[in-house]
């Protein structure tokens, strides 16, 4: 006699599970791309413009090629002999790969030396010889606008000037109509300054080609594995079932590792050429300087109000700086990504946003850092003119939003941009949030503090973000529908392997995929492995980014257990001798309904599968989901920061934090916490210190973890958590909803609105971010708000 | 370390200059030859194999090269492979024995300390260093102790409660 199975007992659903992934990592036995040698493997290194736009005379190659254990030296000539000196984008530009022409940003790839060893391919790189002839550079996009402005992609045909794109949504008349009845309207200019997301792990690659085989194997740092082997497949015109791109462990990704990189290519071309493996490991400079940036877009908002608070209309313009090239990791049917999901926690009846993108002297890039597609500067966006439009208004910050929020009954509630929400109790959370940073309570004490000359702020932040694309109906990159997928099979003594098309990076789905089939067929969590990351094994996916593993690979392990449970039935049938109709499930055993008693359990099923199967059924239990997704999920949450800013110096210290987050079901709480806790944290870093600029000249400022600065375990504050509003995402198989990005997207407007909240009654209405104590001290000091754009050269 | 390079006619690479050196690594001794200017990062991961110290940033910021060397927290990315000479160097890999993991890898795994685990033995290395000189740390000398070591993932805020894990398991040891 079998019984159900206890889901916590066998790390089911709910469970905290501790990590299985963490085994190997804490006895320092991780795989990194940078772990794997080869036999025969060379060493890649590249050579990096000084320069932010110089057009290139001559590159003398000779003494490089002088220095022994040099293998090859490679130029864009070389590479343009073989069509690959330039490669397409993600998103439909071009990217040079080693530049042939011109230098278009400091750090850009010029030429690379393969050798035995990195040290001699690094002295090679130095003995190369480049004439540059310097050209004015461009560090801003109103700078590139400007008229007379260089033109920095003479490259391309067709494009007369600096700007990539003029794209706009919403209802343009509309808004108009709205703005003319409103009896107030707030303004608000910022930036929102160029970041980072700088995973520890530099980007690198090993190629190995194996011209006996013609097969192509490529162990990279990649987010998203079958996107690459199709861009492999593309840009270096080979077969796609002879190329095999393998994501060993990844030191954190954040979005730095979802773009195709020159380095990738270069390796890849040197070992065809060489017939040799070849490894490039970034080095930390390189990374920052040339690979995906995040942010560097400058906002116009304007909010229509009517004077007892209810917001009318909502008009944004947004500037984009994309640096050299237009490389951006996005769908292909939204230019600046899904910034048109700002508001979209409120009810707001009409919107109009116009944008554009620019080309600068600056690093391609802008990746999705810790964020959907552009909804970390949607969301500071949304909350910087909230708190702005509430100070406007005279109204507490806390009751504005909670007059304006899409009440719990108007789901599913169309966005004034058009998409649709589904679930979520906004009220509840603020509450939830207020209760726990004291509010009323720090109101009075702030009032008091002010008094006696201290100055201190509250900042409240919400957002919603739309997250888990597709569906594939709205959600492509370069055609490529963004579904996912997941491929389980079940071992006759029932122990089992997932494989999905996702691809972890530190978020632990090793641990939570074998979550999802404990809940769904109660094997214990502990006998199933999960694999992804080798494209010849793991069935197509799109990969891990914009907080889509768990809307949709984690729905299509759920969906493909169903499958399996459904086969299963029919084998319970078989055994119990009963029809079908008549055996009825619960976690981990079938049983005939009319005799509870008589049962057998999945891993009976799964024996039978092998050894006792019905007449006419197909041996063995394992299946293949795709999943695409019905919708994106929609996790809300609250972040409020409570602050105390220095007067004398401008130095603020965060004296509480409350985290309210409602992402549906939680897997494996302990690990969604985790998420969390590091979502905040890439939060306080923008908030507080860590921006790349550039100066006048072009010269990139963070190009090293010297000037680009991240908060250590000193400076980090800590956070309180709340888990206890859940709202199950309607259309998820399990009820999740996105969560490893909501606290980066949501919380930096937290910090920066408490800051701004401790200056009230300067008329100070803005400091771009970082709230460097320098800046915050200009504020107070002199009364105006601060600017974080790139300076511009007078001359 | 042994280098075979193309011959070219040329004396260049017989001019290499190389060093011999001799010390241990988690217990074992090792002698090697190396050039003047290979880092200590290198000589471990590329010369003995041991690489679960990690490299990060190449400039002693982000401490995911962490070491002991003669029981010292340094970072290896920034030392030379030649100052080892005659002194012990203890990696990631030493912290376990046999298959007993040291206080702070069970910490680590129990408090969700990691997450991607690139930064995490350096963590640790540091860690063990501060437990040695303080066994009973607060949150506030943990948090000081680990500040040259950058982790992107966790937050620090269960790292810091990982060490404080394990220096209650050492103590009551």
């Amino acid at each position: 006699m079998s019984q159900a199975v206890d889901e916590i007992k066998i790390g089911g659903l709910g469970a905290s599970r501790k990590r299985v992934e963490d085994d190997r990592f804490i006895r320092g036995k991780g795989n990194y791309t940078d772990d794997i040698v080869l036999p025969g493997m060379l060493h890649m290194e590249i050579l990096r413009s000084p320069l932010p736009h110089a057009r290139i005379r001559s590159i003398d190659t000779s003494r490089a090629w002088q220095i022994p254990g040099v293998h090859l030296v490679l130029t864009g000539e070389m590479m343009a002999s073989r069509n690959l000196a330039w490669m397409p984008t993600l998103s439909y530009d071009t990217q040079a790969v080693l530049a042939t022409d011109k230098v278009r940003f400091q750090g850009q790839e010029v030429a690379c030396v393969i050798a035995d060893d990195p040290y001699i391919a690094k002295d090679a790189c130095e003995a190369i010889e480049v004439d540059y002839e310097p050209l004015p550079p461009i560090v801003n996009p109103y700078q590139a606008l400007a008229e007379g402005a260089p033109l920095i992609r003479d490259d391309k045909e067709n494009q007369p000037d600096n700007v990539i794109y003029d794209w706009e949504v919403g209802d343009a008349a509309g808004t108009d109509r709205a703005f003319a009845q409103a009896d107030l309207v707030s303004k608000l200019e910022l930036h929102y300054p160029r970041s980072h997301p700088s995973p520890i792990e530099c980007c690198g690659s090993i190629a190995d080609f194996n011209r006996a085989t013609s097969k192509l194997t490529v162990y990279m740092t990649t987010q998203a594995p079958h996107i690459i082997r199709a861009a492999v497949a593309m840009v270096a015109e080979l077969p796609e079932h002879m190329i095999r791109i393998i994501s060993p462990d990844i030191g954190g990704g954040f979005g730095n590792k979802v773009p195709v990189y020159p380095g990738y290519v270069c390796s890849i071309l040197a070992s065809i050429l060489l017939e040799r493996p070849v490894k490039w490991i970034e080095d930390k400079s390189g990374n920052l300087i040339s690979t995906g940036f995040a942010r560097d877009v400058y906002l116009k908002g304007e909010m229509a109000l009517r004077k007892d608070g209810k917001i009318l209309a909502v008009r944004m313009h947004t500037d984009a700086d994309h640096g050299a090239f237009f490389s951006d990791a996005q769908p292909s049917k939204f230019k600046i990504g899904l910034m048109h999901s700002a508001f979209a926690a409120y009810d707001i009846p009409v919107a109009h946003l116009t944008a554009r993108g620019v080309y600068t002297n600056k690093a391609p890039g802008g990746v999705a850092y810790r964020c959907s597609f552009r909804v970390t500067e949607a969301m500071f966006f949304q909350e910087r003119m909230v708190q702005a439009a509430a100070s406007d208004l005279g109204m507490d910050q806390a009751a504005f939003r909670r007059m304006n929020f899409v009440r719990d009954d108007d789901f599913p509630h169309r966005t004034p941009f058009g998409f649709l929400t589904d679930s979520g109790q906004y009220a509840k959370c603020l509450d939830v949030g207020l209760r726990a940073i004291g509010y009323d309570d720090f109101r009075k004490r702030q009032e008091e503090a002010r008094s006696r000359g201290r100055l201190l702020g509250l900042g409240i932040s919400t957002m919603t973000e739309p997250l888990g694309a597709g569906n594939s109906r709205e959600y492509d990159i370069l055609g490529i529908k963004m579904f996912d997928s997941a491929e389980l099979k079940v071992h006759m003594t029932g122990k089992a392997i997932v494989r999905t098309g996702a691809r972890t990076q530190g978020q632990g789905h090793e641990t939570t995929w074998a979550q999802i089939v404990a809940h769904e067929l109660g094997i214990p969590a502990e006998d199933v492995v999960v694999e992804e990351g080798d494209t010849d094994t793991a069935p197509f996916g799109m990969g891990t980014y914009a907080s889509r593993s768990t809307p949709v690979a984690g729905a299509a392990v759920a969906m493909v257990a169903r499958k399996i449970r459904a086969k299963a039935r029919k084998l319970a049938a078989h055994l119990l001798e009963v029809s079908e109709e008549d055996v009825d499930w619960e976690l981990g055993r079938f049983y005939v309904r009319s005799a509870p008693d008589r049962g057998v359990t999945i891993q009976e099923c799964a024996m039978a599968a092998y050894s006792n199967m019905p007449d006419g059924m197909e041996p063995g239990l394992e299946n293949t989901a795709y999943y695409d997704p019905p919708n994106l999920t929609w996790p809300f949450a609250v972040y409020i920061v409570t602050v105390e800013v220095d007067p004398q110096t401008g130095v603020w210290d965060v004296l509480n934090m409350v985290a309210v987050d409602d992402c549906g079901v939680r897997i494996n709480p302990m690990i969604v916490e985790g998420q969390i806790m590091g979502g905040l944290t890439e939060a306080y870093a923008m908030a507080n210190m860590q921006f790349i600029t550039f100066d006048a000249d072009g010269n990139c400022v963070g190009s090293n973890y010297m000037d680009y600065l991240l908060p250590s375990a000193w400076e980090t504050p800590g956070f309180e958590l709340h888990s206890e509003v859940v709202t199950p995402c309607p259309h998820h198989p399990i009820g999740a909803k996105g969560i490893g990005e909501c606290a980066a997207v949501g919380g930096p407007a937290a910090f920066v609105n408490a800051v701004i909240d401790a200056l009230s009654g300067t008329g100070v209405r803005n400091v771009d971010m970082p709230l460097l104590p320098d800046r915050v001290w200009e504020a107070l000091t002199y009364r105006r708000d601060i600017s974080g754009a790139p300076p511009v050269r007078a001359d | 370390m042994t280098m075979v390079y193309e011959d070219r006619g040329d004396d260049a690479a017989g001019a290499v200059p190389m060093r011999r050196i001799k010390f241990t690594i988690n217990g074992e001794k090792k002698v090697a030859e190396v050039e003047p200017r290979l880092l200590l990062s290198h000589l471990i991961r590329r010369g003995v194999g041991l690489t679960g110290t990690h490299m990060g940033c190449d400039t002693t910021n982000c401490g995911a090269c962490t070491v002991l060397v003669d029981g010292q927290a340094v970072k290896s990315c920034t030392m030379l492979a030649v100052q080892v000479d005659g002194r012990a160097v203890e990696t990631v890999e030493g912290l376990a024995a046999a298959s007993e993991l040291h206080p702070l890898q069970e910490g680590f795994k129990q408090e969700h300390g990691l997450q991607c685990g690139f930064c995490t033995p350096g963590m640790m290395m540091a860690a063990k260093a501060l437990l040695a000189r303080n066994p009973d740390p607060t949150e506030e000398e943990v948090r000081w102790a680990l500040s040259g070591n950058l982790c992107r993932c966790t937050g620090y805020q269960n790292i810091v409660k990982s060490v404080l894990w394990a220096a209650a398991k050492l103590r009551s040891e």
